[in-house]
This record gives structure tokens, sequence and C-alpha cells, in this order.
């Protein structure tokens, strides 16, 4: 008996789904009304710090501008993807089919990106990803639909960081990276360009995301006896790595060479300062950073928010920039993909808080590379942070791709732990 | 891999099991007692070290704060405890369910309230330094973690072998209608170790800060950790408790130390191996 009612109700949920999902929408009248805004951004979760951030950069901007350009409102909805793929893809659904946004903004993981982006990509909705950095989405997955506005490639920031390390003398390196997508192509990126030049890359090490006890990791970092470190740490697993690693007694021992998110400053606001000055990374965003942009937008994130910000947060505020400009220039015309799209990917911006950008062919920025350290505050940023990261040296104008032809580049896998740019 | 090397994860896994402990003591004992598997218990733990940390960041002493962390997590359990769980704890879905709910509650409500941002805790002045011993080092502060989980361990010892209401307690585990039978208040065991495992549970969140920091999350990344602790050691055993933490601290530590691809393979395995040669645990009663 139960079994036949359980089978009944089964049928009338998929009918009810058909239903749904067949039900003709009416075309979204152009240029009427607002334009449709679903930011994707995980306020909940593991990741729920830098969904925040985002949202926080994003409306900062939007406030500043009163919400309107080209005599459009902006209507943006936060769609919380609770730190999860398929939540994220379930959210982006129900932004598209059912509240009929126009454009897509975020999300903050990859593994979230590479969920949402086929999706958005075959309902012709463009996404654009300024945090989300997985390689294959401007590279073997590229799409027209899909930019990294005002965001990044996980792997150019390493690639940089591989040949610095070389011309720094280091000739044997360990790396210790998260295992998933982002710890690859970080790691694969130094291990890449430090090899050609020379080096050798002694071991590789991936820890999963959510380790709490690094100690483990770290001895066996230390078995190998490195010239320097590379480390690619997320969140949670940056400030445990960075208190155990100074705990350990080795900050003055084994150079680091950090990737961007281990001293970001989501992660050093947290820390006290003698465990994480002096300490080097790589990244297209340096909060210290001595130019106007940067200052003028620290200076207003610090005075909203109390802290200064993330590159979530800049990466956001940029973006909503950017879009806005694009926006412009169609004089409002959302509406055309087409025409939209080419705006966007034909901005220029000469400086930004992350430094002057310009989009390749692939939908991702060639930008600044900065060489950071993580020194105390100065002057005004003191009242927000004790430490922050200032540039010690500018890589600039950098592609994803480079110093290859991208078609070479392309030929190559993406990194993984199998594949990380030298033979073992 | 030296000397270094083994020392380094010996003493790691040792501090890291001795956390475990503090959360694994109060669900074991939970469980042994009142057939409750307690998903809050981590969340508890998480909790203590949110109060804890801001009373830090105002002045408080670390001590002190942490016991007034475990405090605040014990009116908090009680209070769970007391409106909801105490009707149902012979009913395992349904507490499984409600100690669920109330994880997922805590969690965001720290969310809501502390926000996201992982915050790391400094260990208290006095034990922020390391001992060097030749090439080896060793921060003080896990030396003072293992020796405090291991005074805890003696006083519950202590409490549950040589008082009247360990003599209680105990009955009530081995056969709790014989025990009502007798005269024995067992619900008033129930309460007190309800109790005592949220206070352990809550002072363990702050203790454990400087090795495991604090985020949002926290309590789900313990979580299976301490159950592999329950499985192996036993339900509802101490001892178990206590040998389990210290083994799972240390599998762990070497497991991702030597294969660190698969370090949740390397606990996890003794795990399966005790379900199926010894499926009671090592200290617990026969199935």
């Amino acid at each position: 008996m139960r079994i036949s009612i359980s089978a009944k109700t089964a049928a009338l949920v998929a009918l009810f789904a058909i239903l749904c999902t067949g039900v003709p929408r009416p075309a979204p009248s152009a240029d009427a009304g607002p334009i449709k805004v679903a930011l994707l951004a995980p306020t909940s979760g593991s990741a729920a710090a830098a969904g925040h951030d985002m949202v926080a950069g994003w409306e900062l901007y939007w406030k500043e501008r009163g919400g309107k350009v080209a005599g459009r409102t902006v209507q943006t909805t936060v769609y919380d993807t609770a730190s999860n793929a398929a939540h994220a893809l379930d959210q982006a659904r129900h932004a598209v089919e059912q509240d009929g946004a126009q454009i897509v903004v975020g999300p903050y993981l990859a593994n979230e990106g590479l969920a949402v982006a086929p999706y958005t990509v075959q309902h012709r909705i463009p996404l654009f990803l300024p945090t989300v950095s997985a390689d294959d989405l401007s590279q073997r997955q590229a799409s027209a639909f899909v930019i990294k506005v005002a965001g990044w490639t996980s792997s150019l920031t390493t690639h940089v960081a591989g040949e610095w390390a070389y011309e720094q003398g280091y000739r044997k390196v360990v790396t210790l990276a998260n295992s998933y997508a982002f710890g690859y192509e970080n790691a694969g990126g130094f291990a890449h360009t430090f090899t050609l030049k020379g080096g050798k890359i002694v071991d590789q090490i991936w820890a999963p995301l959510g380790t709490a006890d690094y100690t483990p990791y770290i001895s066996k970092v230390q078995a190998s006896a490195p010239d320097a470190l590379f480390v690619e740490m997320v969140g949670a697993d940056a400030v445990h790595f960075l208190q155990q690693w100074s705990q350990l007694g080795l900050k003055n021992k084994i150079p680091l060479i950090a990737n961007e998110t281990t001293t970001d400053q989501s992660n050093i606001r947290s820390i006290a300062p003698e465990i994480v000055e002096g300490i080097t990374s790589f990244g297209h965003f340096a909060e210290g950073r001595d130019a106007p942009a940067t200052r003028a937008f620290i200076d207003k994130y610090g005075k909203a928010e109390g802290v200064l910000p993330s590159y979530m947060a800049t990466s956001f505020y940029t973006a909503a920039g950017w879009i806005a400009q694009a926006i412009e220039s169609v004089h409002g015309n959302t509406a055309d993909a087409g025409t939209f799209l080419r705006a966007v990917r034909d901005i220029k911006l000469q400086d930004s808080p992350l430094g002057p950008m310009v989009l390749d062919q692939y939908g991702a920025p060639i930008e600044n590379v900065y060489v950071r350290k993580v020194v105390a505050t100065t002057g005004d940023a003191a009242k927000y942070a004790k430490t922050w990261n200032v540039v010690t040296k500018t890589y600039p104008h950098v592609s994803q791709f480079w110093t290859w032809k991208p078609a070479d580049y392309l030929k190559q896998p993406v990194y993984s732990p199998s594949y990380q740019g030298y033979t073992k | 891999m030296g000397l270094q090397f083994y020392v380094q994860n010996a003493l790691g896994g040792l501090a890291y099991g001795s956390l475990l402990f503090l959360i694994a003591s109060g669900l074991t004992l939970i469980f042994g007692l009142m057939r409750i598997i307690n998903l809050a218990q981590t969340a508890f733990y998480l909790l203590g070290a949110y109060v804890g940390l801001t009373l830090v960041a105002h002045g408080t002493n670390f001590w002190l704060a942490s016991v007034a962390g475990g405090a605040v997590t014990m009116v908090l359990g009680l209070a769970v405890y007391s409106a909801f769980l105490h009707r149902y704890h012979a009913d395992h879905l349904t507490s499984l369910l409600l100690t669920l709910g109330f994880a997922l509650i805590l969690d965001d409500g720290v969310l809501a309230v502390w926000g996201g941002d992982p915050r790391s805790i400094a260990p208290p002045p006095g034990l922020a330094g390391s001992i060097h011993i030749g090439t080896l080092v060793f921060p003080e502060y896990w030396l003072a973690v293992i020796a405090i989980s291991f005074t805890i361990a003696a006083v519950l010892f202590f409490a549950l072998q040589r008082t009247m209401l360990g003599v209680m307690i105990r009955a009530s585990v081995d056969d709790e209608e014989m025990a009502r039978g007798l005269g024995v208040d067992v619900n008033r065991a129930f309460f007190v170790v309800f109790a005592a495992g949220a206070f352990i549970a809550g002072l363990g969140g702050l203790l454990g800060g400087p090795i495991t920091s604090a985020y949002p999350g926290l309590d789900g990344e313990i979580t299976p950790l301490a159950f592999a602790v329950v499985i192996v050691g036993g339900m509802g055993s101490l001892t178990g408790a206590l040998v389990g933490s210290l083994l799972i601290g240390l599998v762990n530590a070497f497991g991702k130390a030597m294969f660190p691809e698969l370090s949740y393979f390397t606990i996890f395995v003794p795990v399966a191996l005790i379900m199926a040669f010894r499926p009671q645990g090592l200290f617990g009663r026969k199935l």
C-alpha cells in the first residue's frame, strides 16, 4: 500500500516538474524597468566571510552611484550559494528562470564557478567572475558569455613567483597547497616556471582543504630541507598554517613564497603581527599599494566597514565600476547580449584599486602582478588594521599565458596533481 | 625523516588528540548513558571558542575566559536538554535530528554574531614560546594542552570511579532499569552528565583555539574525528575515549605526514577495521 502511494506522489511531482519547466515565460522587454543583476555569493557555509566581502564591495560601489547608470536602475539580488557548487547552480537557475536576472555576477569558489558557467552559457546570460580564478574558465572552456571582469587567473600570479624565486637564488623548493583545483593551479604555475629556469621541486604536498592541524605537513617540509617553501592556503587553512609555521620556529628558517590568498587581508587581520610580518606573497591586488586609486578605495572601504578590504571586496567594487562603464557605453541597452558583452570587453582601466587592467580575447584580464610583503600599517590604514601587504616589485601587464603563445600554452593540460608543468 | 620528524609528529598528534578527548569524552558519556548521539557537541566547542576569544579581547585572563566559555555552553546545553532532549533520550532518530538542528542553529548564530573571518587565538602569555632542544622545537602551548587534557581526564576518572555520583552514573550506564529500581536518581545522573559534557566541550573551545583557531564550520570538521574516536574507543567508555583520542590524534599526524594524499583514508581505516572485527570498540561492552 505504501509503495503505491509513494509511486503516485512521485508521478505527481514529476508531472509538476515537467509543467513548471514547460510553461513559456514572457521574454523580458528591452530596456523597460531595472537591469536585474544576480549576485551569487556564499553568505553561509565555509566561505561566508568571502561572501560578505563580495557583497560589501559590490554594494559600496552602487551606493556611491545611487544605484543608477545610463538612466536605468541596477537592481541587485544576492543569492546565497552556501559555499556549495550544486546549490550555486540551483540559485543561478532560480535567478535566471524565476527572477529574470539578466546578468550574473559571482560566485566565489572555483567549483561553484565551474558548475554555474555551463548553465549561464547555455542560456546566453552574461556571467562575470571577479573572484572565480579557475584557469580553464578563460582557457580551455572559455566562452563569449563568461568574462573575468576585474578578475584573475590562478596560475597567472604564480608563473611570476616561479621565475622570481629562481632569481632570488632558490634552487630546491617544496610546494604545499590544498588538494583542489585552486591549489593545483597555484602550485602548477609556480613549479612550471621555476623548473623551466632550472630550479628543482623536491616535494609537492597536497593537504585537504579544511585541515586544522598542519604540523604533519610542516614536518614533512622540514624533512626535505628546501631553500624555500611555496605555499597556497585559503581562509582558515591559511590562519592555521601561518600560526603553526611560526610556532614550530620555521618562520625565520625557511623562507616562504606565498600565493595571494595566504596573506590576504581577510586572513592576516586576525593574526598577531609577529607571525605574518615579512612574508612575501604574489597577488593581483595589494591593499598597501601606493597608488591613488588603491588609496582612495581602501579609505572609503575602511570608513564603511571598519577594516581594510580583502581582494574579494576590491574585485567586486572594481567589477561593479567596470560593468557600469560598459552599461553606459551601450546607453543602458543591455538586452542585446552581444553588443553589451563587446562593450564589457572593450573597457580598459587605466588604473583601478587593483591596478591597470585590460581583457585578452579569452576573457581574462592582463594585469599587474605584485610582489608583496606583509608589514605594519602606516598612516590612515593603521586605524583599520595592524598589518597589510605592500608592493616591493610590480610586474606590469602580465597575461594568463605568461610568456608563452596562447596556442602553445593551451596544448598543455590544465594544472593538476599529475601535471605540474615539469617531468618528475 | 629523522628524529625530529617522529618526535614532532608524535607531540603534534598527542596535542591534537588531547583536544579531541575534550569533545569525545562528553560525546561518549552522553551516548553511553542516554543513548543520545549529540551532534551539537562540536558546536558547543565552537561557541566556547568564540565566547572565550571575545572575553580575552576585552582583557579577561585566558584561563578564566576558557572556564566562562564552558559555563556559557553548559547553561545553553542544559537549556537544550531540559526543554527538548530529555523527552527523547530513548528515541535515537528524534534526538539525533534535534541535536543536528541545534548544531546548525549554533553555527549560523556564531556566523551572525562574529562574522565569518577565521579568528586566530594567541596562546596565553607565558606559553607563547617554544622549547628548543637541539634541533627539536616544541611549542610550549602544546605541552600545556596535553597536560590540561590529562588533568581533566584524571578528574573525570576520579569522579566516575570514586564518588557516589560516579557510582550512580555507572550503574545507570550498565542497566538503567535496574538502577531506577534500586532507587538511583537516573534523571539526575543524566542531567549532570549532559552538563559536564557541554561544559568540557565549551572549555575546550578556547583551550584548543591556539591550535585550531575559530571559524564557522570548524565544528563540522571536527565532528567526524570525534566520532571516529568514539567508535574506536567504544561507546560509553571514558578509557576508550582517552585511548581513542590519542590513537586518532597520532594516526592523523603520522598518516598525513607519511601519506598526505590519503589523509582521510589513514584515519578511517582503523575505524573500519574496528567496526569489522570489534564492533563494540576497544573498550566498549559487547553489543
